[in-house]
């Protein structure tokens, strides 16, 4: 390889390397406590709701580098308001469930509303958006906290004592479950991958060579396997992955194929150009706010089963690990560019780094200062980037 | 003969790819108006930023040479300390200032810390005065008219002690009687040793005020006419405007116009979004048929991007009225996405702001307005798209390694041909091409008008807008020539010649002051 190729490749990928780097620089500092079973599956468990979050922020940022400050108070609305529901008002949780998804969707359109079709700037909307139901939150628990004692809800959401997709074959010290399930994902991504291909090569389209993708697919298959052997020492898959590898996959895919998808790039790369595309500009405002909304409907759910309780201060700061992911995943501060996939890298970043602290006993302030140089470097990082190609 | 207060030596300015200034000489005697004329594009502008220090010393070859001393001027700042002001053609007010803090920005009275506010406005209302404006200099700059606010921009020169005044077309957005109040403000100062240059395309305004004309062709002086020796003719200053010889610079076309029209438009009203009692587009009727390549000519100003765009899904505009039919049958154009169904394309003038998005692939940007055309049931085929891009691309000489590169790494001539993909993918039936050679080399242009040519070959409609004179006549079956949101005439092709399409500008300009 050449000098640019190396330089292009580290490029593309520099949030990887990041991410390789900081991982072998704790498993140094933690002696090798990091890599723990215990600790890989805590780290989904417990940032579950900032993949959910920070995808939905990521759409709400392509669209021109816009952001949602609501949503850690949203997430505790609609927490706070399902608690309320199942518990003082007995409501079956299925219906709960439902509620609560339409509550979140319709804070997310009122948002979206202003936003798009009355062109109110989003920090400002979503600003008092933040205000609105964080006091909310706090009318309808009165102040207090509610418990929740509904363990199908609990569990199936990622918290409790038992947060885990049940194990069919009950060997002693290996969820057989969890490996399968690895090795099940390794076949599906490979079958793609080779299907791909071959389609491409029947209609006589350019293929790349032939080792990139071997290299690529032996690399992929690898991180998905030892993770899922680690996961599999312990207690097998957490639920909140379950979830989090839904919503991860659907946006993924919403983003990269479908004409919807592309609309949030190109409005966010260039609003007037895409409107003179035919581009309903306005239309993706208030899909993205909307969708905002949903994903922190479902985030709230998440949040209130892993702490078993609604409390009012809960979802605090939830907005800034978000948007802190999108941006040091490689989204851009001013909109257009930006990845699922890089979303997801930036999120384990940032809790590969909080993890990593917490084990080597950081007191938590540092830990703040340490995330947001973190943070600003990302962004940094992006800017001076984008201003070298001009 | 007076002092000479101005002399520019030859100056020569090279933008990437162009030579926009070739040793340039022009000199101003103090105490005259000198006016500045020539066609869009030729130079007046950069040179007068020269003169301003906008492109500072070192930027450009030769000698800039004021009262007497060779000036480096390395910014604004540096000009107007010696007195030369300059007043762009878009004002450079703050709104939501009043007058009199728009007059000292940048300039203020009193200590950096302490502002005297007295003395600024005391001084403003001085100023205003003298320019014969009753306002309070505490008015906001929003709540005065476009006259007035013109005006406050020479208040604002004056207050910067000018000795040079550099105005470029001052009264383009003027009515007659402000003009005409301008002009004599002009010639009062004058009186008091002002001197002034002034940029205009109005004839009428020319004859009217100025000691010496000097005119500017294709970046280099043509000639310098002295009132008190030569005669001044309209006819004279337009030769000299225009007189170039045509080349062999467009390709050959076969006319396949056939005698059926695709576009047709009907007393055709648009307001400005923003001053909606400000007509910009004013009883237009126009027509193109199948096959035909139709130009709108026109300045700057005249309203044909506005026309151009309002058409298209109403996509400028306030209070739009007027039928539009295509293929014989009238039809309501909402939205782009409407007008894109109906078959009609808009190339905007502007790539980089409103055509491309510079942050996407060369591939995403060419399917853009026909997505649908590469997806099945909102999911997008990446394969079919990919290989859509690879056609285009060899179908426009699109130069790029490949087609998964940022749009905004090509060139101005292969980005121009990458919009024009784009919006031949969408497979229109009309295109209406705004000013689609602006900034790219001559060979790319070339390449442009094969496609045009290629388009109309196959039974398309083509609306070229351009400032290019040349351009228009050696492209077109038909021209139009816009002035002020009108239509002011119409030459075939065949007949067209510079002369008679400036002359057809110019003088329904006159009809004014």
């Amino acid at each position: 390889m050449n000098k640019s190729k190396v330089i292009s490749f580290i490029k593309a990928n520099t949030m990887i390397i990041a991410l390789i780097f900081i991982t072998a620089f704790f498993v140094w500092q933690t002696g090798g406590k990091i890599l723990l079973p215990q600790n890989v599956s805590n780290l989904i468990s417990q940032n579950a709701y900032v993949f959910v979050l920070a995808t939905g922020m990521l759409l709400c940022i392509l669209t021109g580098g816009n952001i949602d400050l609501s949503v850690g108070s949203v997430v505790c609305f609609v927490g706070a308001t399902g608690a309320i529901l199942m518990e003082n008002r007995d409501m079956n949780w299925v219906i709960a469930v439902i509620f609560m998804l339409i509550i979140g969707t319709a804070i997310g359109a009122w948002q979206g509303f202003w936003i798009a079709y009355v062109r109110v700037p989003p920090f400002i909307t979503t600003l008092a958006g933040m205000l609105i139901f964080r006091g909310l939150s706090n009318v309808v628990l009165q102040g207090l906290t509610v418990s929740l004692t509904n363990t199908t809800f609990v569990r199936l959401f990622g918290g409790g004592a038992n947060c885990y997709v049940p194990d069919f074959f009950g060997i002693e010290g290996f969820n057989l479950t969890a490996m399968l399930t690895g090795i099940v994902a390794c076949v599906i991504y490979l079958f793609i991958q080779i299907q791909g291909r071959i389609k491409k090569a029947k209609k006589g389209y350019e293929i790349e060579p032939i080792n990139k993708m071997i290299i690529r697919s032996v690399i992929i298959s690898l991180v998905i396997l030892a993770f899922a052997y680690q996961l599999s020492r312990y207690r097998g898959i957490p639920t909140a992955l379950v979830i989090v590898a839904i919503v991860v996959l659907v946006y993924g895919y919403i983003t990269s194929k479908t004409i919807l998808g592309r609309h949030f790039y190109a409005v966010g790369g260039n609003e007037k150009a895409a409107k003179l595309s035919g581009i309903n500009t306005n239309r993706i405002y208030f899909i993205a706010y909307t969708n905002m909304g949903f994903l922190a409907a479902l985030a709230g759910m998440m949040t209130i089963a892993r702490l078993t309780s609604a409390q009012p201060t809960y979802g605090q700061n939830y907005e800034m690990d978000a948007i802190g992911s999108c941006f040091i995943g490689g989204a851009s501060a001013y909109g257009g560019t930006g990845k699922v996939s890089g979303v997801i890298i930036g999120a384990l970043l940032m809790g590969v780094i909080n993890l990593g602290m917490s084990i080597m006993g950081v007191d938590a302030n540092w830990q703040k200062v340490v995330k947001g140089m973190v943070l600003l470097g990302a962004v940094i990082f992006d800017v001076v980037s984008k201003k070298r190609n001009n | 003969m007076a002092k000479i207060l101005l002399e520019m030596k030859d100056i020569t300015k090279t933008f990437p790819g162009v030579k926009a200034l070739d040793n340039v000489n022009f000199k101003v005697e103090e105490g005259e108006i000198h006016t500045l004329v020539g066609e869009n594009g030729a130079g007046k502008s950069t040179l007068m930023n020269i003169l301003s220090g906008i492109y500072p010393y070192g930027s450009y070859e030769g000698e800039v040479i004021y009262d007497g001393r060779e000036c480096h001027f390395m910014n604004i700042k540096d000009s107007e300390e010696k007195g030369i002001v300059i007043i762009h053609q878009e004002l450079a007010l703050v709104p939501y200032m009043t007058i009199g803090e728009n007059m000292f920005l940048g300039n203020e009275r009193g200590k950096a810390f302490a502002i005297d506010w007295d003395e600024t406005y005391d001084k403003a209302d001085k100023y205003l005065r003298i320019v014969g404006l009753e306002e309070s200099s505490r008015t906001l700059v929003k709540d005065i008219s476009v006259g007035k606010q013109q005006l406050v921009e020479i208040a604002k020169a004056l207050a910067k002690n000018a000795k040079l005044l550099i105005l470029d077309e001052p009264t383009a957005s003027l009515n007659e009687k402000d003009s005409k109040a301008l002009l004599d403000l002009l010639l009062q100062f004058k009186k008091e040793g002002l001197t002034s240059i002034l940029i205009s395309h109005k004839l009428n305004e020319i004859s009217y005020i100025a000691d010496k004309i000097t005119i500017i062709r294709d970046g280099a002086t043509i000639e310098t006419l002295d009132k008190t020796v030569d005669t001044i003719t309209e006819d004279r200053i337009i030769r000299g405007m225009v007189g170039r010889s045509m080349s062999d610079r467009f390709p050959k076309r076969e006319s396949k116009v056939i005698d059926d029209i695709s576009l047709e438009v009907e007393k055709w009203n648009v307001n400005h979004p923003l001053y909606e009692e400000r007509k910009v587009v004013d009883n237009v009727s126009m027509y193109v048929k199948k096959g035909e390549v139709v130009g709108v000519a026109g300045l700057m100003g005249a309203g044909r991007t506005e026309l151009a765009m309002s058409l298209f899904g109403r996509s400028y505009g306030t209070n739009i009225s007027g039928k539009i039919k295509i293929g014989g049958k009238e039809v309501q154009l909402h939205n782009v996405s409407e007008a894109i169904k109906e078959g009609l394309a808009y190339v905007t003038e502007d790539r980089k702001d409103n055509g491309l998005i510079l942050s996407n692939s060369i591939k995403h940007n060419i399917t853009l307005a026909n997505l649908s055309g590469v997806s099945n049931k909102g999911i997008i085929d990446s394969d079919e798209e990919y290989n859509v891009a690879l056609n285009q691309r060899e179908k426009l000489n699109i130069k790029c390694p490949t087609v998964e590169q940022n749009v905004g790494n090509l060139s101005g001539g292969n980005q121009q041909k990458a919009l024009l993909a784009k919006w031949m993918f969408a497979d229109p039936e009309i295109l209406i091409l705004d000013e689609p050679t602006r900034g790219i080399d001559v060979g790319a242009k070339y390449e442009i008008y094969c496609i045009i040519n290629q388009l109309v070959a196959e039974g398309r409609s083509v609306i070229l807008i351009s400032s290019e004179l040349l351009e228009v006549i050696g492209m077109c079956d038909r021209i139009y020539i816009m002035d002020s949101g009108r239509i002011v005439g119409e030459v075939e092709g065949a007949e067209a010649t510079q002369e008679n399409i400036m002359a057809h500008i110019l003088k329904t300009t006159n009809k004014g002051a």
